[in-house]
């Protein structure tokens, strides 16, 4: 009854490893619990949500969660057969078949699927099975299934099937001794096998046929399916209601906005105060003179100042997962198609759209979903507009600045969250208008299908929740580390040379303005004095097509630098030296303009071409300059 | 016969066969639009498309130009003439809930 135990056919005879067995592969149909199973068995921390195609390429780890370092765990893209359909499809279809490059050809499978909808789950099973690899099937979030009132039997089920299977449930860890039992067993010689039984698998590739095959084995295995969760239609009743459904849509996100303004602020501005307060304890312990300055003003304000935001993003973060893990997001996408079909873009870019409010790295490889070639270069090329969490410490810095917290209907809502929600919309819009134009020409295509699946509704853990945050704190901290840290040195550096010659034939650090980056600020100025842009920000531009918290650490050295504001708290700094138009064109600017390298390095990669990405650093650049000059001459004229 | 987009939001219907192309029809296929199974309007989006269909115990939206070549056969299409009409339309509720308990029982016991 065990064909896990079956030595594979096409095993290649010269490389007998000890035990046999090396990879382990994960497959199963998207949302089927995959990457959580993943993160319990490894021990690592891949990205996870409800929603179908979060996982768009494999992902390589060690079993050591289950105390199998020796062997190697690769996570998949879901399929729903082995026919692909899309590129995240594909990936998984070669790899489960050895044929991807630079992947290990699996000696094992484990099979997840989904117990509460075991019949049309079920389908995958038979080409899986088919490709004679041994497999354990893994039936996940058992325990839904069975408060719902369904059943399965899975001893009958592995007897139908040849194969062994285990009930789990991925999120709460239960039934997964199963796996190493199962890892064990694929390790005894060929000769502890019992007698195979016959498996009747239906003609492969052939839907309707698998289909009934799939209906048939559920039957005959007594599979009761679970009642259908009432919970979450009566939920979807309310959420994807034609009047409420919008509406709430976008109480939630001004909700979010207002809570990451009101709670978030203070948090920030405490945090704030804690790391200038450590800077002020490491000051005295430094010798006066150049180091002094090296570290505190230069380097520590520069880093400070960006993680000062910490706070913010991390409830923003927060906020995210929560919707992510729900399953609301897939509503929204319901509620958003009718504005992308508008556009022509594919109703699948939304999800990729949306994941770009966090960055648009993940949310360009999220567009493997998408089937069709020109359909996923359009959404490509507009998802940077969409807000990324890198913009966030730029845009709170400046609003915090600029923005009087005046507020509106009884306190509910602030005009700095209005700003903010005006910079989301402005970066919407252009999104929506350049996929319009890009649709409508060079990459005109035969509308193509939307499918989504609607997941059920699922309460987040908040074991989930914490690990985001840890790794979204994680990410944040290492770019302070690593670009920010470089970048502000080199600044501080340039900022210190050439020296000139003071008093008493000592050299000092010139005049800011005579400095290196003085020069470089004074050389593009008249680029962007239209804009009412200073030459700080011109250097801050300059160094931030790095990446754009580094506008935020560059203007934190810059100010620290200069005697004239070193003492100054960042905001006042910027206060005193910039018009208010200024200040909101140059957030405008950000909303706009391609001001990141690994966003173009990604498209690059994923268009396999440079051309993508130097047309869509063009365009962004020169929507992000108009959109300043006007923005900077319209507040000019009208607040003077 | 008749098409999915024809169902009334909560009417049942059963399915008939798939008008796409190869490649869209076999995905589809693996999500359970298969002959013979039941389909239901669950729901349309707040735009009035897509609209939410539940098939095999799942949610799936699809917008209505895909909608449009899923033939199917609507359960309640065997009464003819006028009276008849006016008579099933009398009787339009009540079979449909009828139509779920049996599809609720059905999927119970299979």
């Amino acid at each position: 009854m065990n064909a896990c135990c079956e030595t594979p056919a096409f095993e290649p005879p010269q490389a007998p490893r000890s035990g046999g067995l090396s990879t382990v592969v994960l497959i199963g149909p998207p949302n089927s619990g995959k990457s959580t199973l993943f993160n319990r068995l490894t021990g690592l921390r891949q990205k996870v949500a409800n929603y179908p195609g979060v996982t768009v390429e494999q992902r390589m780890g060690l079993m050591s969660g289950v105390g199998r370092d020796d062997l190697t765990l690769i996570d998949l893209p879901g399929v729903y057969s082995l026919t692909p359909y899309s590129e995240d499809a594909r990936v998984s279809v070669d790899v489960l078949k050895g044929k991807m490059p630079g992947t290990p050809k699996p000696d094992a499978v484990l099979l997840v699927l989904d117990s509460l909808h075991l019949t049309r789950q079920l389908m995958l099973a038979a080409p899986v099975l088919a490709l004679g690899l041994p497999t354990l099937i893994l039936l996940n979030m058992s325990d839904v299934m069975e408060s719902r009132g369904g059943k399965i039997d899975t001893l009958k089920l592995a007897k139908e099937l040849g194969a062994p299977v285990a009930q789990i449930s991925a999120v709460h860890g239960s039934g997964l001794d199963a796996v190493p039992l199962f890892l064990n067993q694929c390790a005894l010689p060929p000769a502890a096998k019992k007698a195979e039984q016959l498996l009747t698998l239906p003609v492969l590739g052939n839907a309707a046929s698998t289909h009934r095959w799939a209906a048939q084995v559920s039957r005959r295995t007594g599979y009761k399916a679970p009642l259908s969760a009432e919970n979450s239609r009566k939920l979807d009743s309310i959420l994807l209601h034609r009047i409420w459904g919008p509406l709430l849509f976008l109480a939630v996100v001004i909700g979010v906005f207002e809570v990451v303004f009101s709670i978030g602020q203070p948090l920030s501005d405490g945090f704030g105060d804690v790391l200038a307060k450590m800077g002020a304890l490491v000051r005295p312990l430094l010798p006066a003179g150049w180091l002094q300055s090296l570290v505190i003003d230069g380097a520590w304000k520069g880093i400070s100042s960006v993680l000062v935001f910490l706070p913010q993003i991390l409830l923003l973060f927060l906020f995210i997962g929560i919707l992510e893990d729900s399953g609301y997001l897939a509503r929204a996408a319901l509620i958003a198609d009718r504005v992308m079909r508008t556009t022509g873009l594919n109703g699948k870019a939304f999800i990729p759209l949306l994941s770009a409010y966090a960055c648009a790295v993940p949310a360009i490889m999220a567009t493997r979903t998408i089937e069709n070639k020109r359909d996923r270069f359009a959404t490509i090329l507009v998802t940077p507009f969409m807000t990324c969490s890198a913009r966030l410490p730029v845009y709170m810095l400046l609003i915090a600045a600029f923005i009087p917290a005046k507020t509106f209907l009884h306190g509910f809502l602030g005009l700095q969250t209005i700003v903010m929600l005006g910079l989301y919309l402005a970066g919407f819009v252009a999104a929506m208008t350049t996929a319009w134009l890009l649709k409508s020409s060079i990459l005109k295509s035969s509308e193509a299908p939307f499918i989504l699946e609607l997941p059920q509704y699922r309460m987040p853990t908040l074991r989930s929740l914490g690990m985001r945050l840890v790794d979204r704190a994680k990410v944040f901290m290492r770019q302070a580390g690593t670009v920010i840290l470089s970048v502000t040195l080199g600044l501080w550096l340039l900022a210190h040379i050439p020296p000139v010659p003071g008093p008493g034939g000592h050299y000092t650090a010139p005049e800011l303005a005579d400095s290196v980056i003085g020069k470089m600020g004074h050389f593009i100025e008249p680029a962007i004095a239209p804009l009412g842009f200073n030459w700080k920000v011109g250097i801050g531009l300059i160094s931030s097509v790095l990446a754009r918290e580094v506008m935020v650490s560059t203007m934190g050295t810059l100010y620290g630098a200069d005697p004239e504001t070193q003492t100054m708290h960042l905001q006042n700094a910027l206060h005193t030296d910039m018009t208010l138009g200024g200040a909101v064109a140059l957030m405008i600017f950000f909303a706009f303009a391609m001001q990141c390298t690994s966003t173009m390095a990604v498209v690059r990669r994923e268009t396999n071409s440079w051309k993508w990405p130097a047309v869509q650093f063009a365009w962004m650049l020169t929507l992000a300059w108009t959109g300043a000059f006007a923005v900077n001459h319209i507040i000019t004229a009208l607040f003077g | 016969m008749s098409v999915l987009t024809d169902l009334r939001i909560g009417e049942t219907a059963t399915l008939i066969a798939l008008d796409l192309p190869d490649s869209v029809q076999n995905f589809l296929m693996h999500m359970g639009f298969v002959p013979d199974a039941q389909v239901t309007a669950l729901r349309k989006a707040p735009a009035g498309d897509p609209t939410v269909y539940a098939i095999d115990g799942m949610e799936i939206a699809l917008r209505r130009e895909t909608a449009q070549s899923i033939r199917v056969r609507s359960n309640t299409e065997t009464a003819t003439g006028a009276v008849a009409a006016e008579l099933s339309k009398i009787a339009a509720n009540t079979r449909a809930e009828a139509q779920t308990e049996i599809h609720e029982f059905a999927g119970a016991t299979r």
